[in-house]
């Protein structure tokens, strides 16, 4: 089955999310990973899902069967960034600090944390990139591990910028307040 | 208005506002503060004490059917909320404008598991078109606005609010200004207009064309234009279970119902058509069989006002996403002068002569009347049919509303469906048993002058039937009750008998005297054993000024025929036992 890039744009109302996975869940779609936060429009948030589908436009289509799905695209063809964050918790006695270290320069990783027998490293990077520097890493022995799931982003001046599906209300809000 | 209102007392003026006339429903705790100000609106807005909430839901999915009006109903948190939930997924499933309007706990105990919580909105988020928790009384005149909106626009559907005790007894100055604000909500009625003349020229160029007539045009209210299109082309027009109305069946161009059930000449026509065009309809597995065998040398033509529905079980040619009667009003608009559609009658007429030789081989209803097997039987069920069917047509007015099973089947085939649209009112997605007699009592609130029959099996009856009181105490005269009686879950049995080694696990079924049932509830209650006394039973129900049941104890183990064993082709029907 094909791995899909899906990016859309949600009304940020209470329980969206929760419309959002559960539908994924219903229709049997296979998801991989799934992040969302705000978009650079107040009351709209941004959504990337990774999900495994042999029909990925009946994915979008249901999707858009959501109230508050205002903009879904699918963007696995397009050219995009795609970035993941990990943090890694690794098994790190002084005497194998030094390499450590010395990889995670190589990987443009970061070193957030030093403990007694720990190092916690933060690492962002293409989902290929993350993957490659866990299996570098994992030798050492991971000790806890954490992984954000991917976002995308369209490069150029194609893409949807959320302001133009939103028209501001006369209080100055974009989408009614419900909580 | 500066006036201050209870959350509750701008409850009732919203749904007043929306046009909103009847509701059915049952207090509880919860909804007590709704109820309290329901009282002083009492003479604009009706409310039906129902017997189970279950009930409530389908008599107000049974009013919107026949109006294609909101229908309304509510109970109290909890267990009132879930026993809601069946006519909510049966509503979602058949597409009904429904409002749900269930109370909630005070917002100061939710998500305590205070006495009688339940979390409706998420149990009911798979099975509503939108679903909203009310915590704050100023979001009220919103919310309710916004809730009716998207439940009668687009693909219209079922609509849950939940409202907090709290939230329906604050005051507030009520806001009525209200602009929406649905960025992702946005339908589509117009057809594209190059989809339009692309299904113009493919419907042209057919020689063996179909029309299939869905619900969308019965809700769209498209029937005049989906005729008048039929006509001009002079194509044949398939009516889906919930399509039945969209043309009278004793138009010449009308063949009936496909699927499942349906004639043999409608699916074989389904699998020789060379361009189907489906308006309205989407494409479930009960029309289609096995999807992949569909209709194997047919260009398909699919209008749905539902974009997600097109592509989602067969493949199609030419996509529309619209609204029924629309699209068939540039379609009209976009049809050549009859000149350019003379070959294309030619073909047509050639291949209507083709498809009623072969309902004259086929057809049911005359080999059900020849067949020898019924000679002996003392009620075979098709007898009750035709002459409610006679009946029916002979007297007009009329509304049916059926249950899920064998009767259903029967009716849908044996009735001769000429009355037009909302005529004929089932559970058809959802397969709700038990949803005809609810049904029946909102249609009989919205249609006051006609004879509303409700007929259901023995299985389906006993699920809902309390309603019978609520009939009664509404004084609803124009019920009439025809329960096809055979002692048995009918439907069930039929596959126990044709594939599972006639295996009768938990289908026999026994029932009290259901004449007598329906006297202890003040209704008229009749009995009927044989064929001869059907049509004197039916007269009586006429004749008689108040709800009347009649119990048709017809034949026990007849089956229903045609019938295209599920996950087949329906290019593979059965007619009789000794085909399965």
């Amino acid at each position: 089955m094909k791995t899909h890039t899906i990016v859309a744009l949600l009304q940020d109302r209470p329980g969206v999310l929760s419309r959002v996975i559960g539908l994924i869940r219903r229709r049997g779609y296979n998801i991989e990973s799934l992040a969302v936060g705000h978009s650079e429009t107040p009351g709209v948030s941004r959504l990337t899902l990774v999900v495994e589908s042999e029909d990925v436009e009946q994915v979008v289509k249901q999707l858009y069967r959501l109230i508050e799905v205002i903009k879904v695209s699918d963007v696995t063809d397009d050219p995009t960034v795609e970035r993941e964050m990990t943090m890694i918790k690794l098994h790190a006695p002084p005497a194998v600090r030094h390499e450590i270290i010395s990889m995670c320069s190589v990987f443009g990783a970061r070193i957030v944390d030093v403990g007694t027998n720990t190092m916690i490293i933060e690492m962002t990077g293409t989902p290929g990139k993350v993957e490659n520097f866990i299996e570098v890493v994992r030798p050492y022995g991971i000790k806890e591990m954490m992984r954000t799931g991917r976002i995308a982003m369209v490069r150029g001046t194609r893409g949807h910028n959320a302001s133009e599906y939103v028209e501001p209300t006369t209080n100055g809000a974009t989408v009614p307040v419900l909580n | 208005m500066t006036k201050p209102l209870t959350g509750a007392q701008i409850m009732c003026e919203a749904l007043i506002r929306e046009g909103v006339e009847v509701m059915f429903g049952i207090p509880g705790g919860a909804i007590m503060p709704f109820y309290y100000a329901m009282w002083d609106y009492r003479d604009r807005l009706r409310h039906v004490l129902c017997r189970h909430e279950q009930g409530a839901g389908h008599a107000a999915e049974g009013y919107a059917r026949a109006t294609g009006k909101i229908g309304v109903c509510i109970g109290t948190s909890g267990p009132g909320a879930t026993n809601l939930v069946t006519p909510i997924a049966d509503a979602m499933m058949d597409s009904t404008p429904l409002l749900a309007i269930t109370g909630q706990v005070g917002s100061h105990v939710l998500g305590k598991d205070a006495f009688q919580e339940t979390d409706i909105t998420g149990i009911t988020m798979p099975i509503t078109k939108h679903n909203y928790l009310v915590k704050n009384v100023d979001e009220l005149p919103y919310v309710f606005k916004e809730a009716i909106y998207i439940a009668t626009t687009g693909r219209p559907g079922p609509v849950l609010i939940d409202i907090t005790k709290d939230a329906m007894q604050k005051t507030t100055v009520p806001n009525w200004d209200i602009k929406l604000n649905l960025p992702g909500y946005k339908p589509t009625y117009q057809g594209n207009r190059r989809q339009i003349r692309e299904a113009i020229k493919l419907l042209i160029s057919a020689k063996k064309p179909l029309i299939i007539a869905g619900h969308g045009i019965i809700m769209s209210g498209a029937h005049r234009e989906l005729q008048e299109f039929a006509e001009r082309l002079r194509i044949p027009v398939i009516t889906t279970l919930h399509g039945i109305g969209a043309i009278p069946e004793n138009h010449p161009l009308c063949i009936g119902m496909p699927g499942m059930h349906g004639w043999v000449h409608v699916n074989r026509a389904i699998q020789e058509c060379d361009v189907l065009f489906n308006i309205g309809g989407r494409f479930d597995d009960r029309v289609t069989g096995k999807a992949s065998t569909f209709a194997p040398h047919a260009r398909i033509i699919h209008v749905d006002i539902d974009p997600s529905e097109i592509g989602k079980n067969v493949r199609v040619d030419v996509p529309i996403v619209g609204d029924a009667r629309l699209v068939l009003q540039a379609l009209l608009e976009d049809l050549p002068p009859p000149s350019e559609l003379a070959e294309l009658h030619t073909h047509a007429s050639d291949w209507m002569e083709h498809i009623r030789e072969m309902q004259d081989k086929h057809q049911g209803k005359q080999q059900y009347k020849n067949r020898a097997a019924m000679a002996n039987m003392a009620l075979p069920p098709h007898d009750v049919y035709e002459a409610l069917s006679r009946t029916l047509n002979a007297r007009g007015n009329y509304r049916v509303v059926t249950d899920v099973g064998q009767h259903q089947m029967w009716a849908a085939q044996l009735i001769d469906w000429n009355a037009g649209p909302r005529t004929h009112i089932t559970s058809g997605g959802a397969g709700t048993m038990g949803f005809a007699v609810p049904a029946a009592l909102g249609v009989a609130i919205a249609c006051p002058n006609d004879t509303v029959w409700a007929i259901v099996g023995d299985g389906g009856f006993q699920m809902t039937n309390q309603e019978m009181a609520t009939i009664v105490q509404e004084g609803l005269k124009n019920i009439k009750v025809a329960v096809i009686n055979n002692g048995y879950l009918g439907m069930v049995r039929q596959w126990q008998e044709l594939f599972e080694h006639k295996r009768y696990s938990g289908t026999p079924l026994s029932g009290p005297n259901f004449a007598k049932l329906a006297e202890a509830y003040g209704w008229k209650g009749l009995t009927v054993e044989r064929s001869e006394d059907v049509q004197d039973a039916i007269d009586e129900a006429y004749a008689t000024d108040g709800p009347v049941l009649i119990d048709f104890r017809v034949e026990r183990e007849v089956n229903v025929f045609p019938m295209v064993p599920q996950n087949k082709s329906i290019g593979e029907m059965i007619l009789s036992e000794s085909q399965a």
